[in-house]
C-alpha cells in the first residue's frame, strides 16, 4: 500500500467518526490556540514596549542620578539620589569636553496638580531647557515651546502634552488660558503632538513642560539638582563615542571612578532588554502552561487511538487477512494519529488567530501573531501525533490475524 | 495429474496455555488439485477451524509442510504469510467481514490496493468483479444498504478479484437465510464451474453436497475423504 492510499484511508477513518475525533483533537486545539496567543500577547506587549523606547530617539541616552550598580552599598537608589547638576548638564553640552554630543536637555520633574477653572489634572510638571523638544524629538500640536531666555528670567509658562490639553480644556485651544500649579498662574504656551509611541502614549503625552528655572521655583527648589540629564548624540554612529564621553566627564567632574560611579547612563538599547526581560519570564511562564496542556492533548489521542485499535480489531484482521503486512498497518494507525495531531494543530492555529484578532480590543492588551511560533506549532502537533501514535499503531501492527478476525 | 494447488504433508497443529498443551490437527496428508471443489466437514472443536487458518495461511503449524501452488509455506513470515495471501488466496468469511464505511466497490478492491495497483485499474476489475456476481449496478452502495446476500456476495467479489489460486470459504452460509444460502451456493458452483479451486468449510450437509469431494474431520485427523459422483464426471 503506497502513502497515498496510507492517507485516503487515514482521513477516511477520522471522517468516519467525526465527533471521536474531533473530542480527540480538543486537547491538541486548546493547546495550540493557547501556545498562540500566549506567545502573541508576549510579543505584543514586547513590541509595545519597544514601540515607546524607540519613541525616544535611537541617538539618545539617559542619565540618571545614582548607580545602578550593586556596588555602592550605603548609596541612594536608582533615581533618587540628587547627584546630577545643572552644571554637569552644562559641561556636557560643551563641545570640546563632548564633540559627539548634539544637545543636552536636563530634566527636574514632580508629580503637581494642575487647575483650569473648574478642572483639576495631577501630572508630571517637567522642568527643563529649550532643547528638549529636539532631544526627545517631539513636535508641537500648537503654539510654540519656550525659549532661552524665558528659562533665564523664569518665565510663567507651560507646554502641555496633548493627552493633558484635552483632560484640561475640552473647548477650544488651550493656547493662551491659563492654569494654576501651587498657586502659581502658568500661561499656556503650546500644545505638544503625539509621541505616537503606541495607541496609548501613556506618560509620554501626559505631562506638562516648563522652563527649569520655573520648575524649581514651583516646587521650592533651591538646588542645582536634576532628575534626569537627557543626553543626544551627533548620529546613532557616535553614540558609544558619546556615551564615553559623557561617562569620564562625569566621573572626573564628580571624582570618582567609573566603577564607582554615581550615576548612571542608559541608552534604548539597553532599556529595551530590562524591559524584554520581564517580558520573557512571563512568556516563558505561560509557553510551559499551555505545554503542559499539549502534553496532555497528546495523551488524548493516544487513548483515543488505542480504543480505535481495540474497537476496529475486526478490520485489522479483515486487512491483514486481504494481504496487508504489520508495517502497512502500523503505518495506517501512525499517519492517521498524525493527521489528527496536525488536524488539531490547524484548528488551534486558526483560534488562536482569531482569539488574536478579538481579543485585543476587550482586553486592551495588543497580540502579535508570530508566524515563527505559528511554524512551530505546527509541527509540534504533527510530532505529538506521531509520537503518541506509535504505541497504538504498534499494537495495531503486532495482532495476529486469527485473533483479530475470531473476535467479537 | 498436474502439481496440486495444495499438498498438505504430517500437518500438526498444538496449542500451548501455560504448562496444557492442546493438539488441534494430529497429522493431516492432503492434495487437492486444481479446479476441484472440496468441503471440509467436521462438527466444532473437531479441528476445521485450524485447519482452515493454515490453508488460509493465516497461521503457520507447528509441524510439517505446506506447499501452496509449489511455494512451501509453512515457515515464513508474518509479512510473507501476508503477501502469499494477498496473492494466493481469496478469502470468503461467515461473517462477511465488509468494511461499513466503504461502498461495495471500495471493498472489492481492498486487495489489490494491498497489491499496490494503480487506482484505475483496480476501480476497473472491482466493478468487474461485482459484475461477476451481479452486483453490477451497486457497485457504490455501502454493505449498510445491501441485504446479507447480496453482502455475501460483495465478499466473494472481494475474494475474486485478485484472480487467486484458491479461494477459501469459511462457513460462507452460516448467517444467510434459505434463499440467499442457494444464491451463494449457486455463485460458487457457477465459479467452479469457470475453472476455479475452491474449498469451503462447514459442518452444513446443504453445503457439503454440492462440493465434488468432502474432506471430514474428526479429533484432529481426516477420517474420510470421499468423492461425489459429479467430481468423478466433470462438468
Amino acid at each position: 500500500m503506497n502513502w497515498t492510499e496510507t492517507f485516503r484511508a487515514g482521513t477516511e477513518a477520522i471522517r468516519a467518526h467525526r465527533m471521536r475525533s474531533l473530542l480527540t483533537m480538543l486537547g491538541i486545539v486548546i493547546g495550540i490556540a493557547s501556545v498562540i496567543l500566549t506567545v502573541g500577547f508576549g510579543q505584543g506587549a514586547q513590541n509595545q514596549v519597544k514601540d515607546e523606547i524607540d519613541a525616544l530617539g535611537s541617538n539618545l541616552l539617559i542619565v540618571s542620578p545614582g548607580s545602578s550598580t550593586d556596588s555602592g552599598g550605603l548609596r541612594g537608589g536608582f533615581g533618587s539620589a540628587t547627584t546630577l547638576t545643572l552644571d554637569d548638564a552644562a559641561a556636557i553640552a560643551d563641545d570640546t569636553a563632548a564633540p559627539d554630543v548634539r544637545r543636552v536637555a536636563p530634566t527636574s520633574s514632580s508629580s503637581s496638580s494642575l487647575a483650569a477653572g473648574e478642572t483639576n489634572w495631577t501630572t508630571q510638571v517637567v522642568g527643563t531647557t529649550p532643547a528638549w523638544l529636539d532631544v526627545r524629538a517631539r513636535t508641537l500640536a500648537a503654539g510654540r515651546f519656550f525659549t532661552a531666555d524665558e528659562v533665564e528670567s523664569g518665565a510663567n509658562v507651560v507646554v502641555l502634552g496633548p493627552d493633558t490639553a484635552s483632560e484640561l480644556f475640552s473647548f477650544g485651544s488651550p493656547v493662551g488660558q491659563t492654569v494654576t500649579v501651587s498657586g502659581q498662574q502658568l500661561t499656556v504656551i503650546g500644545v505638544l503632538g503625539s509621541s505616537g509611541a503606541s495607541d496609548d502614549g501613556g506618560s509620554e503625552d501626559d505631562q506638562a513642560l516648563v522652563p527649569i528655572s520655573t520648575g524649581k521655583a514651583l516646587s521650592g527648589s533651591t538646588t542645582g539638582a536634576v532628575s534626569t540629564i537627557y543626553v543626544e548624540a551627533e548620529s546613532t554612529g557616535t553614540l558609544s563615542a558619546a556615551y564615553q564621553e559623557v561617562q569620564s566627564l562625569l566621573a572626573t567632574r564628580h571624582g570618582v571612578t567609573t566603577d564607582d560611579a554615581d550615576f548612571s547612563i542608559a541608552s534604548q538599547e539597553s532599556l529595551v532588554e530590562t524591559a524584554n526581560s520581564t517580558n520573557k519570564t512571563l512568556t516563558v511562564l505561560l509557553t510551559g502552561i499551555a505545554a503542559i496542556s499539549l502534553l496532555v492533548g497528546g495523551v488524548g489521542v493516544m487513548n483515543i487511538m488505542l480504543v480505535s485499535v481495540t474497537e476496529r480489531i475486526r478490520e485489522i484482521g479483515l486487512r491483514k487477512a486481504l494481504g496487508a503486512t504489520p508495517t502497512v498497518i502500523g503505518r495506517q494507525f501512525l499517519v492517521e494519529a498524525a493527521l489528527l495531531g496536525l488536524a488539531g494543530g490547524v484548528i488551534g492555529i486558526l483560534l488562536g488567530v482569531l482569539g488574536a484578532l478579538v481579543l485585543p480590543p476587550l482586553i486592551d492588551q495588543p497580540v502579535t501573531i508570530s508566524l515563527l511560533a505559528t511554524a512551530a506549532a505546527l509541527l509540534t502537533s504533527l510530532a505529538l501525533g506521531i509520537g503518541f501514535g506509535v504505541y497504538p499503531a504498534g499494537r495495531a501492527a503486532r495482532l495476529t490475524p486469527i485473533d483479530a478476525l475470531r473476535s467479537e | 495429474m498436474s502439481t496440486p494447488i495444495i499438498g498438505l504433508n504430517g500437518i500438526r497443529k498444538t496449542y500451548r496455555t501455560g504448562s496444557l498443551e492442546f493438539e488441534a490437527l494430529r497429522g493431516i496428508d492432503a492434495d487437492i488439485a486444481e479446479h476441484e471443489y472440496v468441503a471440509v466437514v467436521g462438527p466444532s472443536g473437531s479441528g476445521k477451524s485450524t485447519l482452515m487458518n493454515i490453508l488460509g495461511c493465516l497461521d503457520n503449524p507447528t509441524e510439517g509442510s505446506y506447499l501452496l501452488a509449489g511455494e512451501d509455506v509453512s515457515a515464513m513470515s508474518e509479512a510473507q504469510l501476508a503477501e502469499v495471501r494477498n496473492r494466493r488466496i481469496g478469502f470468503v468469511f461467515q461473517q462477511f467481514n465488509l468494511l461499513p464505511s466503504l461502498s461495495a466497490w471500495r471493498n472489492v478492491e481492498l486487495p489489490l490496493v494491498y497489491a499496490d495497483l494503480q487506482r484505475h485499474e483496480r476501480r476497473e476489475r472491482a466493478v468487474a468483479a461485482l459484475e461477476r456476481v451481479g452486483l453490477g449496478d451497486r457497485t457504490e452502495n455501502r454493505p449498510g444498504e445491501l441485504s446479507g446476500g447480496q453482502q455475501q456476495r460483495v465478499a466473494v467479489a472481494r475474494a475474486l478479484v485478485t484472480e487467486p489460486a484458491l479461494i477459501l470459504a469459511d462457513e460462507p452460509t452460516g448467517n444467510l437465510d434459505s434463499r440467499s444460502t442457494a444464491d451463494v451456493l449457486d455463485l460458487l458452483d457457477e465459479l467452479h464451474g469457470a475453472g476455479r479451486t475452491i474449498v469451503v468449510i462447514t459442518h452444513e450437509q446443504d453445503v457439503a453436497r454440492r462440493a465434488g469431494r468432502n474432506l471430514v474431520i474428526s479429533d484432529g485427523q481426516i477420517v474420510s475423504d470421499t468423492s461425489t459422483a459429479e467430481a468423478v464426471a466433470p462438468r
